[in-house]
């Protein structure tokens, strides 16, 4: 979407990622989404008198892996009291870090080559879930308020980028991006709708090369569409408030995915005093060298490089191509391209395959071994499955395993004999002397006719490109 | 010397930790939180130029534990000290506007 009159976004976005530990950040409680409320507490995420803090070392070294994904300086870092009163937060204060986080100074480079740069990724512990109740089932009308305390005190981190995104596709491209760093390093699971991905968007607008407008916070976004749309109704928001002489108020608004529009939920009047002072209950964090080699040693291939390798070994890509491949990468599935191509396999194929058939089945990619799939692969590259023999093939493997040959042959997916195809093909013509003639004046739309008539009466058991052969000999 | 606090401080950290104070008690706070001060002020009598600031006595850094599940609290028992629960959470009164 671009402005009018040369108005320019400018956004900075602040990302939440709860980290996929066992346990909680100060307490052993579990750390596991869709419990009964209030089954993973204990004195210390209840905040009661006495309790002291431990921390996760397990979130420590998630923490520092998230660091070294983003380029960051990772340095010995404290914690800090952020007093306010609201009840998903039993202590009145959440420990965070506050000037000295444990990541900062980093950047993160999107696939168009964009470099956006992170300003810290700190660590800090979540807080407790609120329900409000209430006739119009919106947040203002609500007369009740129930909380769950099982969210609170689990580990996150809170990635906080600099304002340099200039569009809501870029805002969108970064949040990807990041989560499919995040989702390949172990640290979370990324899921935007459960909450485990949460992200703010800081949202002004200026004339090119003006100094930054007075800034926006939107909040509750819960989809990387629900990001931009947002965005950009807020920007033209603040554009239409500008043109009509108007003034921009530092605000936090609501995102309402439902309305489309966003609206004001808190003013920022006065300079927020959460009365930071340190964590008299936590000491200190200062990973020697040898802690932090053993966490970047432990680091898998980013998203960005794996994408590089399945592109380098495509050649040419479609735009179609280039997001199968960010599919496959997004969702881990990289081995089953890869598997091809190390059998000297149809990587263009083996891509289309995964990125449909295996992408649409996640959870069956267990019963699908590499082995199996490459044989599929090749089955259909050499003309023994047509595309929707092979299609179905691959399903019965995902949904319960087996063996490829078998398969095919209790489904009856025996190739046509070539005497067969023959004996069809020349009856089609016969049938259909017009487009026969234009195709043997040189009218090549006309095959696809004639592959569809094949299909047809052989109810797909013939191949494609054996057709196309056939029609050529004859032609 | 002038005062270490002003009555306006006093007003205003009250007003952020939710306390309402009387008049009465607003003066005699801001004259005793004034004295804390003053006396804290000690410190700048010491030339402190080599030693590095510390927030906490112990030399201590790292101190983690491993990422093992412990048993939580029976919720029943937990409920049970909320002066108000439903549906198995605390109930509270009605939040206006969202957690900072």
């Amino acid at each position: 979407m671009s402005l009018p009159n040369g108005w320019e976004m400018v956004i900075g976005l602040e990302v939440h990622t709860e980290l996929k530990t066992k346990t909680k950040l100060f307490c052993g409680c579990a750390n596991a989404f869709g419990s009964a409320p209030n089954t993973q507490v204990c004195p210390i995420c209840l905040g009661l008198p006495g309790s002291l803090p431990v921390m996760n070392e397990r979130a420590v070294e998630l923490a520092m892996a998230i660091g070294f994904a983003l380029n960051c300086t990772i340095q010995d870092s404290t914690f800090h009291r952020k007093n306010y009163f609201y009840p998903d937060m039993p202590k009145d204060y959440q420990i965070s870090q506050y000037d000295v986080p444990i990541n900062a100074h980093g950047y993160l480079t999107l696939p168009d080559g964009f470099r956006v740069s992170i300003e810290r990724a700190h660590m800090e512990e979540d807080t407790g879930k609120t329900t409000h109740l209430g006739t119009s089932g919106r947040i203002h009308g609500a007369d009740r308020s129930l909380v769950d305390y099982n969210r609170s005190g689990v580990p996150l981190v809170e990635i906080v980028s600099g304002p340099d995104i200039r569009t809501s596709q870029q805002a969108r491209d970064y949040v990807a991006e990041l989560r499919a760093i995040l989702i390949a390093i172990g640290a979370s699971d990324g899921r935007m709708e459960e909450g485990s991905l949460r992200v703010d968007a800081n949202v002004s607008v200026r004339k090119a090369d003006a100094p930054f407008g007075t800034r926006c916070e939107i909040k509750n976004l819960n989809s990387l569409r629900s990001l931009q749309r947002a965005i950009e109704y807020e920007a033209l928001r603040q554009i239409e408030v500008l043109e009509d002489g108007g003034k921009i108020r530092q605000e936090t608004r609501h995102w309402d995915e439902d309305r489309g529009e966003t609206s004001t939920l808190r003013v920022k009047e006065e300079a927020e005093d959460y009365r930071y002072f340190r964590e008299p209950d936590l000491v200190d964090l200062a990973p020697d060298q040898a802690w932090r080699d053993r966490v970047k040693a432990g680091l898998p291939r980013l998203p960005a490089e794996r994408r590089g390798l399945i592109e380098s070994l495509l050649g040419e890509l479609s735009d179609a191509q280039r997001d199968a491949v960010a599919t496959i990468v997004d969702q881990g599935l990289d081995e089953y391209v890869l598997g091809v191509a190390d059998a000297k396999g149809d990587v263009s194929l083996a891509l289309a395959r995964t990125a449909n058939e295996i992408a649409a089945n996640v959870a069956g990619r267990t019963n699908l071994s590499v082995a199996n799939f490459v044989a599929t692969v090749a089955m259909e590259q050499l003309g023994q499955l047509s595309a929707t023999q092979a299609k179905t093939v691959l399903g019965e493997l995902l949904e319960s395993g087996g063996d490829p040959a078998a398969i095919a042959k209790a489904k009856g997916f025996e190739q046509l004999s070539s005497d067969t195809l023959s004996v069809t093909v020349g009856e089609l013509i016969e049938a259909n002397p017009d487009e026969w003639q234009r195709f043997k004046d040189g009218d090549d739309k006309l095959a696809q006719f004639f592959i569809g008539l094949v299909m047809k009466a052989t109810k797909g058991q013939a191949n494609g490109k054996a057709v196309i052969a056939e029609l050529q000999s004859r032609r | 010397m002038t005062e270490p606090l002003s009555r306006e401080d006093v007003s205003h950290v009250a007003k952020l930790a939710r306390l309402r104070l009387t008049e009465e008690e607003l003066v005699r706070y801001t004259e005793q939180l004034g004295k804390i001060l003053v006396h804290a002020q000690d410190l700048n009598s010491l030339d402190l130029a080599g030693v590095a600031p510390t927030a906490h006595p112990f030399g201590l850094v790292n101190v983690v534990r491993q990422d093992e599940v412990h048993p939580s609290i029976d919720p029943a028992a937990v409920l049970a000290e909320a002066p108000d629960a439903e549906d198995g959470r605390f109930a509270v009164p009605r939040i206006v506007g969202e957690a900072p």
